[in-house]
């Protein structure tokens, strides 16, 4: 990417007012990518620093008890004297690791869902909006309490309660794009040719969704994170041994009233942090991948 | 005297990109054209040549994007954009294409009686409505409602009942049927006969022949002729530019022949006279030089080698 | 015509809401029979000793404990239609006095959230809109965005420590003052307590409704019907509110009656936050303590309160708006 920038700007200097429509375009695609890549970096950031950061600092050390930010916990520390960004970063690492298996979940299953909707005819089209109806006819917050309450808490509940609210969505999002693929030219060729609904539907329907599925992807994962942290807060799914920001969080209201606020403030701030580069890579991603854009 | 008069106007679009870099692309470019009042004036192109600009320009309507240069006069006074302000919808008016320029949430009676000046717009709008056969309970109706036909008249209306002096009508023909075509055109012949100016822009040459005094004919974002009716009979030969001429005899009347190539939309790109690449009677001076307007037997040429 | 049209929408729209509710209840039944937690157990909770062997087979009786599990859900499900849903094991209460008392707090606190983010967001999409790619539009886009990304519940902790530990002006928490009785709270009492909350919901919709109209009114501006107004020599606040307003205001509109989901969602965080005693702090207390009637209760009754945003958005959309409403049954 380093080598086409340079060219770009050797080109610049000679050329006319008036020519090459694509130029201005070119200039934003490179901008997106840097975005895409920044975000990318900052993330991997975090994990990285969730992993490589050593049991030590999140161990209690009662001498070094509520200490305000400082240049050696930028974060403070907590009643405990554990090191607050220690226990941020390995949250966040948690939260993405589990945003990684919701968001591949809900993925896995609007495609399923999706792709029948499309291609089975129009009952099943209609038991799957149904479907889609009845899953977004709940706050996604209560579905999930409900879904935790009923595998008895813990994890488990927080991923599959997770997992199962945010697939609706994207659900209608590829069954329009399959329906709109499906009276293309070369899709209606293809079934003139006696090609079956699997047939058409596997090769040449979903080689144009990967795309689609994959900011799909990208984009469930802040919405995923945000309610995993929200149902942790709550109470439900992790135990407090567990270093997710949610429960980081809601142990930190306790010491709010005594004047301790670096306990939520960067933990919160952190997590902010993390959705919005979620939130600028989906979006580039699918700026960078649509191909109406291209020529912005 | 000219009511309406547009002397070398250009109209450039400028696309900022996120650098400081300005990319210019040319719309119109040095263009002349005038309407008198009792007078249509048809300006002819071919579609998506940036007629509609014209129209726009002379509004003082472009988007902010756009960049102009020239002169537009009224009644001999030279128009700024506060100005334009103070005379659109009041001196003039604007006949657009389709129904899609009216307010889709409000009733058609209203949206006429907005672009009355008059003391009582409700009688405006009555009045106009029969003069246009147009039942009263149209007024009711929003513009989802209205048939194509309704929907014309209603468009008119507005015109009318804000007592322009100048009519600019934009593509107010689109793909109308004989009796249609005949009652639309009617009602702009009617407006210049009651001491309008009434300016056409079309790209149908056959209805703007029908109905105009003198026809502008636009090629690459200029005007590179101004004929009178009369002048398109039969070969062509009293037409001054061989653009025009082309366009005369690929009318299926006069034998269907068409011209090979395409406009240019970006008015820069070609060197010298724009029509030069695809001109039967080029030469190496038309490359060269842009030609400039001239006046040859009571009409405007842009064009080297008329004679 | 038109209100046999919206007549028959209506008894559609309900059709398929019993469909869904009943699937609802199902579902949430056997989700909820699932749980590892034994209905007995967990519906005596922590006060197993004062509860006597009558009271243990009353409940065992409600549930049906001692029938097949298809026979239990119609057992259950005949009490609920009857209006019965059974006894709160927190609040030793019925489920329905206790949902409507919390739902009438929520209701404050919804409210008012809904409308205040209603204002902001459509103030500034309009702003936005008019003033596109300027400054002010880049600065409004990039507080929605961020907003988007905000956890409600860490914008709550926020708003909690600045304004009512470091400024002292809100109380911490809850829903009235400490200590006193229920008669002797003011209007004023309860609306102070109300601000922070409110304040932390509201702010969550704002970003929805806010880029929504955004787009809208750009949408809007660049229609042919505006330019044709600007032609007939409209401008300014003069055409905004006669061609933009209308068109931008019917869409925000329905957005936010579409948006009762993602409000009852923030209204759980919210209420958590500031301890404040309404419907979302209830279900959470009932699936944190085991209280199955009453999270079921607050579960379906949720389902209906969704339903009705979007009933309330489609109805605005058919009655409002004349393309649909005079129009044959788009």
């Amino acid at each position: 990417m380093n080598g086409s920038q340079f060219d770009m700007a050797a080109e610049r200097p000679g050329r006319p007012l008036t020519g090459g429509i694509c130029q201005p375009g070119f200039h934003r695609r490179h901008r997106m990518a840097g975005m895409v890549l920044l975000s990318a970096l900052l993330l991997a950031g975090i994990v990285a620093g969730g992993i490589l950061l050593g049991d030590s600092r999140v161990a209690t050390h009662l001498d070094i008890r509520n200490a305000a930010p400082s240049l050696e916990y930028p974060f403070g520390t907590d009643w405990l004297g554990r090191d607050m960004l220690a226990r941020t970063l390995k949250g966040l690492t948690l939260s993405l690791a589990i945003g990684l298996i919701t968001a591949t979940a809900s993925v896995g299953i609007a495609l399923v869902l999706g792709l029948m909707a499309a291609t089975l005819g129009k009952t099943v089209d209609s038991c799957i909006s149904w479907l889609i109806d009845l899953f977004l006819s709940l706050p996604h917050l209560v579905t999930i309490i409900l879904i935790s309450f009923s595998l008895g808490g813990g994890v488990k509940g927080v991923i599959v309660g997770v997992a199962l609210t945010h697939w609706p969505s994207l659900a209608r999002i590829i069954r329009a794009e399959i329906l709109q693929l499906r009276s293309a030219e070369f899709v209606l060729t293809s079934r003139k040719l006696g090609r079956s609904r699997w047939w058409v539907a596997t090769r040449h329907m979903l080689p144009h969704l990967v795309p689609q599925l994959y900011v799909g992807f990208v984009l469930l994962f802040p919405h995923a994170i945000l309610h995993e942290a929200g149902v942790t807060f709550l109470g439900f799914g992790l135990s407090p041994q567990q270093p997710a920001i949610g429960i980081i969080l809601s142990e930190a209201m306790r010491y709010l009233s005594a004047g301790i606020w670096w306990l939520a403030f960067f933990p919160g701030l952190s997590l902010l942090i993390m959705v919005r580069a979620f939130d600028v890579l989906g979006d580039n991603l699918r700026r960078l991948i649509d191909p109406h854009s291209a020529h912005e | 005297m000219p009511v309406l008069e547009v002397n070398d106007l250009s109209v450039a679009f400028a696309q900022y990109e996120s650098g400081l870099r300005r990319k210019e692309l040319t719309v119109i470019s040095g263009l002349n054209v005038s309407v008198g009042s009792g007078e249509i004036l048809a300006v002819v192109g071919s579609s998506g040549s940036g007629k509609s600009l014209l129209a726009h320009a002379i509004l003082g309507i472009l988007p902010g994007n756009a960049r102009l240069a020239g002169t537009i006069r009224y009644r001999g006074e030279t128009l700024t954009p506060a100005r334009q302000a103070e005379l659109r919808g009041a001196e003039l008016a604007l006949v657009p294409q389709a129904v899609t320029f009216l307010d889709p949430l409000m009733r058609v009676g209203r949206q006429v009686r907005l672009a009355a000046r008059g003391s009582d717009p409700t009688a405006a709008q009555r009045a106009v409505f029969a003069r246009y056969n147009l039942p009263p309970a149209v007024e009711k109706l929003y513009p989802f409602e209205l048939s194509g036909g309704m929907a014309r008249r209603v468009l008119v209306s507005t015109a009318v009942v804000s007592g322009a002096q100048v009519v600019i009508a934009d593509e107010p023909t689109p793909g109308l049927d004989e009796a249609a075509l005949r009652e639309t055109l009617g009602f702009f012949r009617e407006m210049a006969d009651a001491g309008r100016a009434v300016m056409l822009i079309t790209h149908d040459i056959e209805a703007a022949l029908r109905v105009a005094d003198r026809i502008a004919v636009f090629y690459a974002g200029t005007t590179i002729e101004v004929a009178r009716a009369e002048d398109f009979a039969d070969t062509g030969e009293s037409l001054r530019h061989p653009y025009s001429q082309a366009l005369w005899r690929a009318l299926p009347r006069n034998g269907f022949i068409p011209l090979a190539g395409f406009q240019p939309a970006n008015c820069n790109l070609v060197a010298g006279c724009s029509f030069q690449p695809r001109c039967p009677r080029a030469a190496t001076e038309c490359a060269k030089a842009e030609p400039p307007p001239r006046v040859l037997r009571g009409g405007m040429v842009r064009c080297h080698y008329a004679s | 015509m038109q209100w046999r049209n919206v007549t028959v929408f209506l008894a559609g729209k309900c059709l398929r809401m019993a469909t869904l509710l009943t699937a609802l209840c199902l579902l949430s039944f056997f989700l909820l029979r699932l749980s590892p937690i034994d209905p007995v157990q967990a519906y005596v909770g922590a006060d197993m000793l004062q509860v006597g062997p009558e009271q243990r087979a009353r409940i065992a009786e409600y549930w049906g404990l001692d029938k097949p599990p298809v026979e239990q859900f119609l057992h259950w499900a005949s009490a609920v239609v009857r209006g019965d849903f059974g006894t709160s094991m927190i609040f030793r209460r019925p489920v329905l006095s206790v949902i409507g008392e919390r739902f009438g707090a929520s209701l404050f606190l919804m409210g008012a959230a809904w409308l205040l983010s209603g204002l902001v967001g459509f103030t500034l999409g309009v702003i936005a809109g008019m003033r596109r790619d300027t400054w002010v539009d880049r600065m409004i886009k990039w507080y929605c965005c961020t907003l988007a990304s905000t956890p409600t519940f860490w914008l709550g902790l926020l708003v909690l420590t600045v304004f009512a530990v470091w400024l002292g002006w809100f109380p911490v928490g809850m829903g009235v003052p400490a200590g006193l009785l229920a008669h002797e709270v003011t209007l004023g009492d309860r609306l102070h307590h109300l601000v922070l909350p409110v304040l932390t919901l509201s702010v969550l919709g704002v970003a929805n409704v806010a880029l929504h109209t955004r787009e809208k009114l750009i949408d809007v501006l660049a229609s042919d019907y505006v330019l044709f107004a600007r032609a007939r020599g409209e401008a300014g606040m003069t055409l905004f509110w006669r061609h933009g307003f209308r068109n931008v205001v019917l869409p925000a509109l329905t957005l936010q009656f579409a948006s009762f989901s993602e409000l009852f969602g923030g209204a759980v965080l919210a209420e958590q936050v500031f301890s404040y005693p309404g419907l979302g702090q209830t279900i959470v207390e009932a699936g944190l303590r085991g209280d199955v009637p009453l999270l079921l209760g607050v579960v379906l009754f949720s389902a209906l309160f969704v339903f009705s945003g979007n009933l309330i958005a489609d109805l605005l959309y058919r009655i409002v708006d004349p393309r649909i409403r005079e129009g044959a049954g788009v």
